[in-house]
């Protein structure tokens, strides 16, 4: 079994890296803050996606639907369906119902400005050249920060202006965040670059923007932004629990993007050997109805 | 007694034949169907592209028993196949694979025909059916790409529809009238559904017949395009010839297992394919108030679309008109006809003039559009005397080189988003494209060509 478990990873990181050097430069991403790695082990730990599918059962739920899940899905990941109708289900009766929303979409509208997304194949769309979904929701849910000139008091590193205000804040606490931009200075009645500034943003831990501009001397210099992240206080979780508590609810939401992966993987190397014995069985009878041919 | 009578095989199969031609159609066609016995690699993707038209057929079934060709329904439907539909993500995945593997199959089995010349006489009608299977199999794909109703199958449909806006006066009505609606919409959907499962499909099975009983009456051609027909035994077999069933059928065989293995790791490990298969933006559904800040096609039509989206004014005028000058000035000089000479300066000089008058964008659909259909013209611009590449001068190996890199850099093209230097280098590849077709009746026939041998070159396994 061993055997097997090192086959379908050769066979997964070869197809991977294949894919990855074709995909390397394509499709634009948005955001420009570099992705963190989602730690993959998450993936094939059952106690660890049972706590994401509660972290999402609670903060997610109220107000993203997953329409294409069904609450006793969640057997695949090791739950009966006394466990998920007690502990997982709030609103709706019964298990085989898919994860819908109470929220009404026009009150939705008002509140956020658009329709919250549905979540159940978030983990996917989110895929980009900069790396996979699980990448951008694993930065995305840990990049948020304080700022006073958004409606919701919050932004984000890898959304910026994103409509969601920080639900996970309570876990996390507040942090603020310096943006540092270098800018190009525009003649304005010749749009002629003139010249470049520096200038550096401010956010403190509870949102006050400050901002400070300077001149930067030369004009062989290129536009950047750079942003970081200020150090997290006042949550319940330390920086590392948290980060661990994101990383289960993401693995979650990415097993919820595909559930059948896992059967789909360990399917697939019964197939490849089955066609691997096929491929000499085959190979074979050529050789043989060959040998006529002079 | 009935009873003691012995069993008769050929009891059966004679009350057929009689009614039906059976056996002399499985003998036309299969066990005394002669092929060439030195096919090679090359020849695979014939049988292949077959398999996986079968395959996108079958799973093709299974998928419209639980898909919903409407805009309300269609996203979610693709996910419950994906989940609540037992065995719905292999049917699914396979079928999403499968249109890309078609496309990789029938692109290399093309290449095939332009390396040994199998489009030459007198195989012209078999090139030409297999040239309209190209064309309506990118029609199946772009019908196909739109019923997913993702973000990707929504503003791909879009931008290919409103391409037919940019045709004079009648445009804009014409790309309401294929919509159905003034956006891609529910209407659109359902049409484009009808045409994915009906109407093209029987179409693309009509033009495999017609394509595989056009090549069994004149008979294959082989790396070396040599006629094998022209040396037969006294049985009148071709002497290099040998029956396809068995001897090609167990090839093909061991070939599909081989096809198979790595069409079951990509679907089984990768269905996604890096976003090429299966687009990431295609994961967010349809919606007609967010154009994506970057639309590009399937892989599969990226050089295409890379010769669409380089026709720009600039373009027009200081690339293609001197292109073009020169092609007339060729022609003028070498032309055997006056009407040949005539017919360049007027199609030359009204597309020139044409080149003011229409938008860019309009000669950006005729450049695409003519990027796809330019093939049906090999069979008339080849003009060398051999068939094969292995018998042309080597040069002309550099030029068939050149060409596949450009096909290749188009693509590439087509899937980045637009750049300037990425806009001059398709600029400057979609010339290349152009020209290698365009210029071929002259290079074709310059060179030293080496002998072609009366018998195929075969060495026994």
């Amino acid at each position: 079994m061993k055997a097997i478990a090192i086959l379908r990873r050769g066979i997964g990181s070869l197809l991977a890296a294949t894919a990855l050097v074709m995909a390397a430069p394509a499709f634009a991403a948005g955001g420009g803050t570099p992705l963190d790695r989602f730690p993959t082990s998450k993936l094939t730990d059952l106690p660890s996606l049972q706590d994401g599918a509660r972290t999402f059962v609670n903060y997610c739920l109220s107000c993203h639907s997953a329409n294409a899940m069904r609450f006793n899905r969640l057997k695949d990941i090791g739950l009966t369906d006394e466990q998920i109708a007690q502990n997982l289900m709030f609103t709706q009766p019964r298990v085989g119902e898919p994860m819908r929303v109470a929220m009404r979409p026009a009150d939705a509208k008002e509140w956020f400005g658009a329709l919250p997304p549905d979540l159940s194949v978030i983990a996917r769309a989110r895929a980009s050249a900069d790396g996979s979904g699980s990448d951008w929701l694993y930065t995305f849910l840990r990049g948020y920060y304080r700022d006073g000139t958004r409606p919701t008091g919050w932004n984000n590193a890898v959304f910026p202006s994103v409509g969601m205000p920080h639900v996970l804040w309570e876990l996390q606490g507040a942090r603020g965040a310096t943006i540092e931009e270098v800018k190009a200075v525009k003649d304005e009645a010749s749009g002629k670059v003139t010249g470049f500034e520096k200038i550096d943003i401010q956010f403190s831990q509870q949102g006050v923007r400050s901002e400070k501009k300077e001149k930067l001397a030369g004009t062989n210099l290129h536009e950047s932004t750079h942003l970081t992240l200020g150090p997290a206080k006042g949550g319940s979780l330390s920086q590392a629990a948290y980060d661990e508590k994101v990383a289960n609810l993401v693995g979650y939401l990415t097993y919820m993007s595909d559930p059948t992966a896992k059967t789909r993987s360990r399917m697939g190397v019964w197939v490849l050997m089955f066609l691997g014995l096929l491929i000499c069985m085959t190979w074979w009878l050529n050789r043989e109805y060959w040998k006529d041919i002079k | 007694m009935a009873a003691n009578k012995p069993f008769d095989p050929k009891a059966l199969l004679g009350w057929v034949d009689d009614r039906f031609p059976l056996t002399s159609n499985w003998k036309a066609h299969l066990s005394e169907y002669y092929a060439p016995k030195n096919f090679n690699f090359w020849y695979f993707f014939g049988s292949l592209a077959m398999l996986v038209l079968v395959i996108q057929i079958v799973t093709g079934i299974f998928l419209v028993m639980h898909y919903k060709p409407d805009a309300a329904k269609a996203f979610e439907s693709v996910e419950y196949i994906m989940r609540d539909v037992p065995w719905g993500w292999l049917v699914r995945y396979m079928h999403s694979t499968g249109a890309s593997a078609f496309f990789v199959v029938v692109y290399l089995h093309m290449f095939r025909g332009l390396l040994y010349g199998s489009y030459r006489k007198p195989r012209e009608l078999v090139w030409i059916f297999g040239c309209l299977i190209f064309l309506t199999l990118m029609a199946e794909a772009f019908f196909g790409y739109l019923l997913p109703w993702g973000q990707m199958s929504y503003w791909g449909a879009q931008v290919i529809v409103n391409l037919f806006g940019a045709i004079p006066i009648i445009g804009q009505e014409l790309s309401i009238w294929i919509r159905g609606d003034y956006v891609v919409g529910d209407a659109t959907l359902n049409r484009f559904f009808s045409f994915h499962v009906i109407a093209i499909p029987l179409v693309l099975l009509g033009l495999v017949a017609a394509h595989i009983l056009a090549l069994h009456e004149v008979g294959s051609n082989n790396p070396d395009g040599v006629e094998i027909k022209k040396n037969k035994d006294a049985n009148g077999i071709p002497k290099d010839g040998i029956p396809f069933h068995p001897y090609y059928t167990v090839h093909d065989i061991f070939v599909v297992s081989v096809f198979l293995a790595i069409f079951s790791a990509v679907i089984f490990f990768a269905p996604e394919m890096g976003g090429y298969f299966l687009e990431y933006n295609n994961f967010i559904p349809a919606d007609p108030l967010k154009t994506p800040a970057h639309i590009a096609p399937v892989w599969y039509f990226t050089p295409f679309y890379s010769i669409l989206r380089a026709t720009t004014e600039e373009f027009l005028r200081y690339g293609m008109v001197p292109f073009l000058l020169v092609l007339l000035l060729l022609n003028l000089a070498t032309a055997r006809y006056m009407l040949a000479k005539l017919l360049a300066v007027v199609v030359i000089g009204a597309m020139v003039i044409g080149f003011f008058i229409f938008d860019a964008k309009f000669w950006g659909v005729v450049a695409m559009g003519a990027s796809t259909m330019i093939f049906f013209a090999l069979p008339w611009i080849d003009q060398s005397p051999v068939k094969s590449i292995r018998y042309r001068p080597d040069w002309h190996k550099w030029f068939y080189a050149v060409f596949v890199v450009a096909f290749l850099v188009l693509g590439y093209f087509g899937v980045q988003a637009p750049s300037p230097i990425a806009e001059r280098l398709s600029q400057f590849f979609t010339l290349v494209y152009f020209g290698f077709f365009l210029f071929m009746p002259w290079w074709s026939r310059m060179g030293k060509f080496k002998p072609v041998p009366n018998r195929v070159t075969f060495s026994a396994h």
